[in-house]
């Protein structure tokens, strides 16, 4: 009998509730920022500012840590519980399209032709996803540093080859102040790996997959320029030039700042701590060449529509709002990552002319490629960490590079070729 | 036990019913499914429809070869050897990579030994999944008898009549009940190179002549590290199941040991151990099945780093079925896995049994 | 006991205390450590792990650990997700494992040995073998709830609890214990006109005392411990457990103490929980040795 009553009353608070909902409806949004107070806070702003600007539609957002941001949109594709608006990963995006997960936006490309190019998500033609930011690379220095060394500064136009670049290290490794000569944050595992040793793998002319069919990894992953980079790679933890696999993540915060290392190679991100953490004479210097054109990574957090969603249209209204110069002046002034358009970069303290991290978005328009873009991203990007890991660790590099081919292409054969 | 006169098979499976569907539900029918995945190539979400593949996954995972490479001739048919003194061999790439033997392709080298002045080596397609499967051997076999040696030390320990000895009883078992992703965490501070407990004891208890150890980045540190940790706490856990079985002994062998003159080491030999076969037997299975578990402290710590040394069976699993979204794979693993724990505790009961 | 001859002479005395104290600090000091540090910033902690200072609440303690780690992470939510999931499965097992073992220790039916032997059987099978199967299947059962029939356990309270409800080991306990007790209270009862149920409610269940602590106590540390299958089935903050909560703590930048207050917060109900039952803990597990 009392179930009965429950089950009325929670039936008639149902229909309820919806009756009112329908001046409003509910679009649910899945962001990767749990854990990270100031991006959920500009969010919530820029959802609140869009709930409040029109009566159609109400944004609801459910926050997640980034690490199992991904499993958990998995999880919900798995269960057909997909939100309407997720934020997706740009190098995981054409996994996401072609496994189902994701539509394509119904907003037209033209909207965002003065967008960087990294902030665009495009997979099969059709545009996924669009990022407000971009994330870019540098080398951080002081300029004290390259004073003490004796250092030639490198500039976008003419940065340092890689003799130069070995010229600096062993300069720092021999003047004794440092723990180490340049740290390359492998204690951040995961996608930093590929997003940022993957450029200097590309600098030497190898690849994490070929290009130009995205059907095999034999040849520019293993091949005579990837050897090199392996072998490279694997001199700087033998030689002592940098930390490795066992850094423990608070020296890869704090090392640069404190002065354990005299070169730090970061993302932009991380530029606001540094500042603030009192490096006044910071400098950021471009990525070193190292034969086939310096290069940096590209392409960072996007938001796109899921392919489950009743409301695309509702969707596209909220990131066409988000995707306003103001909003991406807001983040980057928060967050420190490069807004995606030059107006926008004109409104935000440091990206405009002069700024202190200006210099970022020359890079990026510069140098940035961004990481395969293929639906066998997923595997090859954990193949290729894996590899770098091993690599640092002291295996045998042309070994570990094959192996890594091997897998790589034997999971895009499992996959029928990932539609390629 | 039950009346033989009455047959109620309506409460017989009404009161089974529940449990026993939630059983098959949960834990017979994936255990066949993981079988029947294995024998696919099911991936966790993909637009491609799911393909039977017969034992190709088995032939991925167990594949291997044996190669012999001969020593590198320089035009006079002398050996070349390099700069150590040592023969050098031809690149094992050139061998599987090449047309000749396309069998090969795809393996890599496992481990090698020397043969007269060639090299034997074998090769297997999936090393990492053999490394996890020698790991998880070595963790086995190390960890019971050395964790079950511990325990019982622990428990004659505690067996005395002394005053707070409960007190200790309390205190040694504790890590039991905190959990085991806690205490990784707690262990990987403490291993830490530059600030870790360990290297700070080992430096001060060595006047600084033992360096710091980099524990969980040194490839042949870090396993033993982590059976370290383990042991640590689980040890209590077992330690009370010796200190019951101790308890079961009657005080009457132990007169009769004390009348005769026995010496420690004697009333331990034969009247201690043997009333504690029985325990010792299910100890045996119980940390022998937990430690072939091996994944929490593994994928807290040391994510099968580094250079693979601390890969075992089910992180592998996971990693395959859960994070390269490849389930075909790790379902393979998982039977895999099933089998040869299916196959120790035959033999431990067959070897343990009352004759 | 092992030696009765009575040995209180005082340096032997001694030396059995000492040996038990170092023993017993081993055991204890990592956990010291990671209280201890709880209370110290960041920087410090560090610092003092290379030294004695690591065990002892010194330098410049306080709280602030304490709440960063609530503001980083919903432990509250996460407190209660584990507390919520842990009871419900306890209870619902102590249930419905003890009905299965009444029904194969006191009653006659067809196939009971059959399924008997079947459920047994499932203890050599390790979890870990059957997680990712476990997962897919999760992934597309239906269920009833307040919302109406939603087809996936992914991300509930359901799927947490209801797979963990029935095990092997916890039925054979229970059917190991029925065995040790006396027939003829069931016989007598039968006797008198009693169903089966009534038998089960108000004879036997009063008597499982024993029994019922040690499953509660096993399951529960199985469940508030739990990693794995939370970590591959739940990712929804409002549904997490405690041990997969973890994750907040180590995403960009990691503060060692917040990570320490997070872990003694996590632990220490657990701790206390045993210290205060420490004993009916420790004899429950014994007798599930003894009874082997």
């Amino acid at each position: 009998m009392k179930q009965t009553k429950i089950y009325t009353g929670a039936l008639l608070a149902s229909v309820l509730m919806t009756g009112t909902a329908l001046a409003q409806t509910e679009l649910s949004m899945w962001y990767h920022g749990a854990g990270s107070d100031v991006e959920i806070a500009l969010v919530t702003q820029v959802i609140d500012d869009f709930n409040a600007s029109q009566d159609d539609w109400e944004v609801v957002l459910e926050s997640f840590p980034q690490e199992s941001y991904n499993d958990s949109i998995s999880a919900a594709a798995l269960s057909g519980d997909l939100p309407d608006i997720v934020d997706v990963d740009g190098p995981i995006m054409p996994n996401w399209a072609w496994a189902g997960y994701l539509q394509p936006l119904p907003i037209d490309e033209s909207e965002f032709d003065d967008f960087l190019p990294g902030t665009k998500g495009i997979w099969d033609g059709k545009l996924y996803s669009i990022g407000l930011w971009d994330a870019a690379l540098a080398l951080y220095t002081r300029q004290s540093t390259l004073d003490d060394l004796g250092l030639r500064t490198p500039t976008l136009d003419d940065p340092w080859d890689k003799d130069e670049f070995m010229a600096a290290l062993d300069a720092a490794k021999a003047s004794g102040d440092y723990e180490y000569a340049v740290d390359m944050g492998l204690a951040w595992t995961g996608e930093w790996y590929p997003y940022a040793i993957g450029p200097f793998l590309q600098s030497f002319g190898g690849d994490i997959v070929d290009r130009s069919t995205y059907l095999t990894a034999e040849g520019v992953l293993n091949g005579d320029e990837a050897i090199a980079f392996g072998e490279w790679w694997q001199s700087l933890f033998t030689e002592g030039y940098a930390p490795g696999t066992s850094q423990d993540p608070a020296d890869r915060d704090s090392g640069f700042i404190s002065g354990k290392y005299a070169f730090s190679w970061n993302g932009n991100w991380a530029a606001v701590a540094a500042i603030e953490g009192g490096v006044d004479d910071i400098v950021f210097l471009p990525a070193p060449d190292f034969g086939n054109g310096p290069t940096i990574g590209a392409a960072s957090w996007q938001f796109g529509v899921s392919a489950s969603s009743e409301h695309p249209e509702g969707a596209a209204e909220f990131i066409k709002f988000a995707a306003q110069d103001k909003y991406l002046a807001a983040f980057s002034d928060g967050i420190g990552l490069i807004p995606a358009t030059p107006t926008a970069a004109a409104m935000t303290e440091r990206y405009q002319e002069g700024g202190a991290l200006n210099v970022f978005f020359g890079l990026s328009e510069a140098q940035a490629l961004v990481r395969p873009v293929t639906p066998g991203y997923v595997v090859a990007a954990k193949v290729f960490e894996k590899a770098l890991a091993d690599i640092s660790n002291g295996a045998d590099v042309a070994d570990t590079l094959d192996a890594a081919v091997d897998e790589i292409d034997a999971d895009i054969e499992r996959n029928n070729g990932y539609g390629f | 036990m039950a009346s033989k006169l009455t047959t109620s098979n309506r409460s017989g499976w009404g009161f089974a019913l529940p449990g026993f569907s939630l059983i098959v539900l949960f834990i017979v029918l994936p255990f066949f499914f993981a079988f029947g995945f294995s024998l696919t190539n099911q991936r966790l979400i993909s637009p491609n429809p799911t393909e039977y593949v017969g034992f190709e996954n088995y032939r991925n995972l167990l594949g291997f070869g044996l190669v012999t490479l001969e020593p590198e001739r320089s035009d006079d048919g002398a050996v070349v050897r390099d700069d150590d003194g040592e023969i050098a061999y031809p690149r094992l790439r050139t061998i599987t990579r090449s047309d000749e033997y396309p069998q090969y392709r795809g393996m890599r080298e496992w481990f090698r030994w020397q043969d007269g002045e060639n090299a034997k080596v074998v090769i297997a397609s999936d090393v990492v999944f053999l490394r996890a499967l020698t790991n998880t051997f070595l963790f086995v076999i190390i960890v019971a008898p050395v964790q079950g040696g511990l325990a019982l030390g622990l428990a004659l320990l505690i067996n005395q009549r002394l005053k707070g000895i409960n007190v200790f009883r309390a205190i040694y078992f504790m890590p039991v009940v905190v959990s085991i992703v806690v205490v990784s965490l707690l262990w990987r501070f403490l291993y830490d190179v530059s600030d870790g407990m360990f290297n700070s004891m080992l430096g001060f208890f060595s006047f600084g002549l033992i360096g710091p150890i980099d524990w969980l980045g040194n490839p042949d540190t870090a396993l033993p590290a982590i059976m370290v940790m383990s042991i640590w706490q689980a040890v209590g856990f077992h330690m009370v199941i010796w200190l019951a079985g101790l308890q079961t002994i009657s005080p009457t062998l132990y007169e009769a040991a004390a009348i005769e003159g026995a010496s420690k080491w004697q009333t331990f030999r034969y009247v201690t151990w043997p009333g504690l076969r029985h325990t010792a037997v299910l100890i045996l299975i119980v940390i022998t099945m937990q430690a072939f578990a091996l994944f929490s402290q593994v994928d807290v710590m040391t994510s099968g780093g580094p250079l693979d040394s601390t890969q075992t069976l089910v992180f592998q699993a996971v990693e395959r079925g859960y994070g390269k979204q490849d389930i075909s794979g790790g379902s393979t693993i998982s039977v895999i896995l099933f089998l040869i724990v299916l196959t120790i505790s035959l033999i431990q009961r067959f070897l343990t049994r009352e004759r | 006991m092992a030696d009765i001859r009575p040995d209180n002479h005082g340096i032997r005395l001694a030396v059995r205390y000492l040996v038990l104290v170092l023993i017993a600090l081993i055991f204890i000091l990592p956990l010291v450590i990671m209280v201890m540090s709880s209370f110290k910033p960041t920087l410090q902690l560090l610092q003092d792990t290379s030294s004695l200072r690591a065990f002892l609440p010194v330098g410049d303690l306080s709280l602030d650990n304490y709440e960063g780690a609530f503001r980083r992470a919903p432990v509250l939510t996460f407190v209660f997700n584990s507390v919520l999931v842990t009871g419900l499965t306890v209870l619902l097992s102590l249930v419905i494992c003890s009905l299965a073992a009444f029904s194969f220790v006191y009653l006659n039916w067809r196939g009971r040995d059959v399924v008997l032997s079947i459920i047994l059987a499932t203890l050599i099978i390790p979890f870990e073998t059957i997680a990712i199967p476990l997962l897919m299947i999760v992934s597309k059962l239906p269920w009833i709830g307040l919302e109406g029939l939603k087809w996936s356990w992914l991300n509930t309270y359901h799927v947490q609890i209801v797979p963990w409800v029935a095990d092997g080991l916890t039925i054979f306990l229970f059917v190991q214990y029925f065995k040790g007790l006396p027939g003829e209270l069931v016989e007598a009862s039968r006797v008198e006109g009693a169903s089966w149920f009534q038998i089960y409610r108000r004879v036997i269940m009063p008597l499982s005392g024993p029994v019922l602590a040690t499953a509660a106590i096993l399951k529960f540390l199985v469940m508030y411990n739990q990693y794995l299958w939370p970590l591959i089935v739940v990712q929804q903050e409002s549904y997490r457990p405690v041990m997969v909560g973890l994750q907040y703590f180590f995403q960009l930048d990691v503060l060692w103490g917040e990570v320490m207050a997070y872990l003694t917060l996590i632990t220490v109900p657990v701790l206390a929980f045993y210290l205060v039952l420490q004993r009916a803990f420790i004899a429950s597990i014994a007798s599930t040795g003894v009874k082997g």
